[in-house]
């Protein structure tokens, strides 16, 4: 019997090619049209495109910039500053939102009642109300309500409380500094890796681990000690109203940082929890049947199952306060998206500041993909 | 015969197709850029689409019934009017002071009466052409009574509250700068959380064009424990804006501005109007409508300045209607030249 050739209409490969050209070919057309678009209006309004203009001198001032910045500078190197400004809010704000949201999620599944319920309504309340609201609030209700600089706050540290937001002691800088601060950083990796030793000879060995422990104590100790009076601390003082030494975290900085911390740390919180309940009961159970105990089963057990639970949504919540910083525009702070927005409007370069605010963005985000995906495999089951 | 072709010939044969494609639209429409104008879009769409800001007493501000006044806003009432004897012919479109120039470029809005300066980087590389200056204003500074400053140097190591994307936080660097005073920029970009700002003591100066200071200090819950310092830091010719590459639309809001200017200086009022009928003056007749054609030319009614007048009346009238009399602030140079002021308007011949 002879093959019947299936006509060409209900070919599967023809229909799947047929279908991808024509989704190709409307993703062109609408790119050329929006293209031509672009060109002739440029032509029309007699302006050029290019990214010339980001070497010419900015010509404005940037307060509280990272590093010194004059209005004779580029605009290139405002935007540099904006994205330091960004980039300095937004690790801030993923260290402490991390540290809090944990907090908040283990206290979201305690045994007491009262922390139980006040964990819920932090979650409940910072989650379901607009950020930039919230923003406002710290702003306008909170660090603008501050005494002024000739009246500071002191708290011990010392830090200073004013209007003008918080100053805090801060290195120098000095040889002194980065020695300290290489101790400091090569005893942390140390303790680590003895605290996995140690875990490891409490599991394998049934051993105390006491040895391990002792070394660790020491450790600590000493890494305080050289935090402490290692750093070359230079701390705020007050003079003739100007307050002078540490590092001053200007108003909007501060609120922008509590802010994000605040907001993004209720939905981390909730993160954890979900990780947490995700674990099986029997995991729990078969832990304790082990005899190890709460601290040793949280530890070996179930956060390491939970973590894998975590990361994905976590990256979300991450790339999500890197996104959210860009509000800093409502509260003064020059970030990179209120630098740009001035630069824009200052050259009348829209099309070009967009592409780029887009692709720093990006760039950013992409960046902390990667590595947080780099992290989730490594947590998951090697097999 | 399809399933041999392979992607890269597939694709480009995509591309051939679309370059062709957009290179026939764009013939079609560059013929249609050369004959049509912003004139007559605005003319068959009936309405004049103007951009303000809407939150700025003297120059266009929103009360509670939603009705604009200002100084930006009448101009706007004088175009509708010259081209459609109607005032209220008008959709406002509050702006941004970061939205403005893209909403004038894309064509959102036909017209920018928006307290902008008008600067030579606007001018040219922003892809604006500026109408005449419609308001002469300078630059000032407002600090709090109590902080005893009386000039710009009062303020080293001082915070100093200012609108982003304006000209008046450029000029900020340049004077400080200049004076080598130090001092710390506090940039926000709506400018009522500036002056909330302000007035919680974030900044000890908030800096703007000095009518803005005014308008806003009177808006303040304790106006008289704020002063405007004497200080002028920079030129500031307010000036209505539209986009480059139009020269029909921008000659129609040029002579629709000048108008104003010389109804002032002819002493025509909203009142005296039809006194001026039986004029034997020929350029008044001329500058009315009553004689030649003026207005024709550039597409609009003879009795365009007429019709302005009728409507929202001259340049003295709108000033103060809108700052002379709620501000209380004097003409100084927004005279006419005949005064002793800058406003003068070239010949209607």
């Amino acid at each position: 019997m002879k093959k019947e050739k299936i006509p060409f209409w209900r070919d599967g490969k023809v229909i799947a090619i047929a279908g991808q050209v024509l989704v190709v070919l409307m993703l062109l057309i609408i790119l050329g049209v929006l293209g031509n678009n672009l060109i002739r209006n440029y032509q029309q309004l007699n302006i050029k495109f290019g990214f010339e203009f980001l070497s010419r001198p900015a010509s404005f001032d940037i307060g509280n910039a990272p590093i010194s910045f004059s209005s004779h500078d580029s605009f290139m190197k405002a935007l540099l500053v904006g994205l330091l400004n960004t980039g300095r809010v937004t690790i801030f704000g993923i260290i402490l939102a991390t540290g809090l949201g944990i907090t908040v999620g283990i206290a979201r599944l305690a045994d007491n009642w009262l922390v139980r319920f006040l964990a819920t309504i932090y979650v409940e309340t910072f989650r379901n109300t607009p950020l930039l609201l919230q923003l406002f609030c710290w702003y306008f209700a909170f660090f603008l309500q501050l005494p002024p600089i000739e009246n500071p706050v002191v708290i011990p540290g010392p830090i200073f409380l004013t209007n003008r937001g918080l100053d805090i002691p801060w290195p120098a800088g000095t040889t002194q500094t980065w020695l300290g601060l290489a101790w400091v950083v090569l005893s942390v990796i140390f303790a680590i890796i003895l605290w996995g030793r140690r875990m490891k000879v409490i599991v394998e060995k049934s051993e105390s681990g006491q040895l391990f422990q002792g070394i660790i104590i020491i450790l600590s100790l000493t890494t305080i000690i050289a935090l402490v009076f290692g750093l070359d601390w230079r701390v705020p003082q007050l003079k003739e109203e100007v307050i002078q030494g540490g590092i001053n975290l200007s108003t909007e900085f501060a609120t922008l940082l509590v802010g994000l911390t605040v907001y993004t740390a209720a939905f981390i919180a909730e993160v954890v929890r979900a990780g947490i309940q995700s674990v099986n009961k029997g995991q729990w159970e078969a832990g304790r049947a082990l005899g190890l105990n709460y601290s040793n089963l949280m530890q070996l057990i179930i956060f390491p199952q939970a973590l894998r639970m975590m990361i994905p949504p976590l990256t979300s919540e991450f790339l999500n306060l890197t996104k959210n910083s860009s509000l800093a525009i409502a509260t003064g702070y020059s970030d990179v998206y209120a630098v740009s927005q001035t630069t824009l409007t200052q050259t009348g370069k829209d099309i070009e500041m967009v592409l780029l605010v887009m692709t720093t963005y990006l760039t950013i985000n992409m960046v902390t993909s990667f590595a947080m995906n780099w992290l989730n495999r490594s947590v998951q089951i090697k097999e | 015969m399809l399933n041999q072709l392979n992607g890269k010939t597939l694709l480009l044969a995509m591309i051939l197709v679309v370059t062709t494609l957009s290179g026939c639209g764009s013939n079609e429409s560059n013929n249609t850029i050369n004959n049509s104008s912003r004139l007559d879009t605005v003319k068959s769409r009936g309405t004049l689409v103007c951009g303000v800001y809407g939150n700025l007493p003297g120059f266009s501000f929103v009360d509670e019934s939603g009705e604009y006044s200002g100084i930006d806003a009448d101009l706007c009432r004088g175009i509708a009017a010259a081209l459609f004897d109607d005032p209220d012919k008008i959709q406002f479109r509050n702006l941004s002071a970061q939205e403005r120039f893209a909403a004038v470029k894309s064509g959102e809005v036909d017209l920018l009466s928006r307290n902008t300066t008008w600067t030579i980087s606007r001018d040219t590389s922003v892809g604006l052409e500026f109408a005449p200056t419609i308001f002469y204003d300078g630059q000032g500074m407002m600090v709090k009574k109590a902080s005893g400053a009386k000039e710009l140097a009062d303020l080293n190591n001082k915070s100093i509250c200012v609108q982003s994307g304006t000209t008046t936080e450029l000029n900020l660097a340049d004077q400080m700068n200049k004076r080598g005073i130090n001092y710390t920029p506090v940039v926000f970009e709506n400018p009522d959380a500036l002056y909330a700002a302000y007035e919680q003591g974030r900044c000890e100066g908030a800096t703007s064009d000095r009518s803005a200071l005014i308008a806003r200090r009177a808006s303040l819950p304790q106006p008289d424990d704020h002063v405007v310092l004497d200080v002028v830091m920079s030129k500031e010719p307010l000036a209505p804006a539209v986009a480059n590459g139009d020269s029909t639309w921008s000659d129609t809001i040029k002579w629709i501005t000048y108008a104003l200017i010389q109804a002032e200086e002819f002493g025509i009022t909203q009142e005296n109007l039809s006194s001026f009928e039986n004029s034997n003056d020929p350029s008044i007749k001329r500058f009315l409508g009553l004689e030649g054609n003026l207005g024709e030319d550039m597409g609009l009614p003879k009795d365009f300045a007429a019709r302005v007048i009728k409507h929202v009346g001259n340049y003295g009238e709108i000033y103060q209607r809108n700052i002379g009399e709620p501000l209380g602030l004097e003409r100084g140079p927004n005279k006419l030249w005949t005064n002793g002021g800058l406003l003068y308007s070239p010949p209607f011949r």
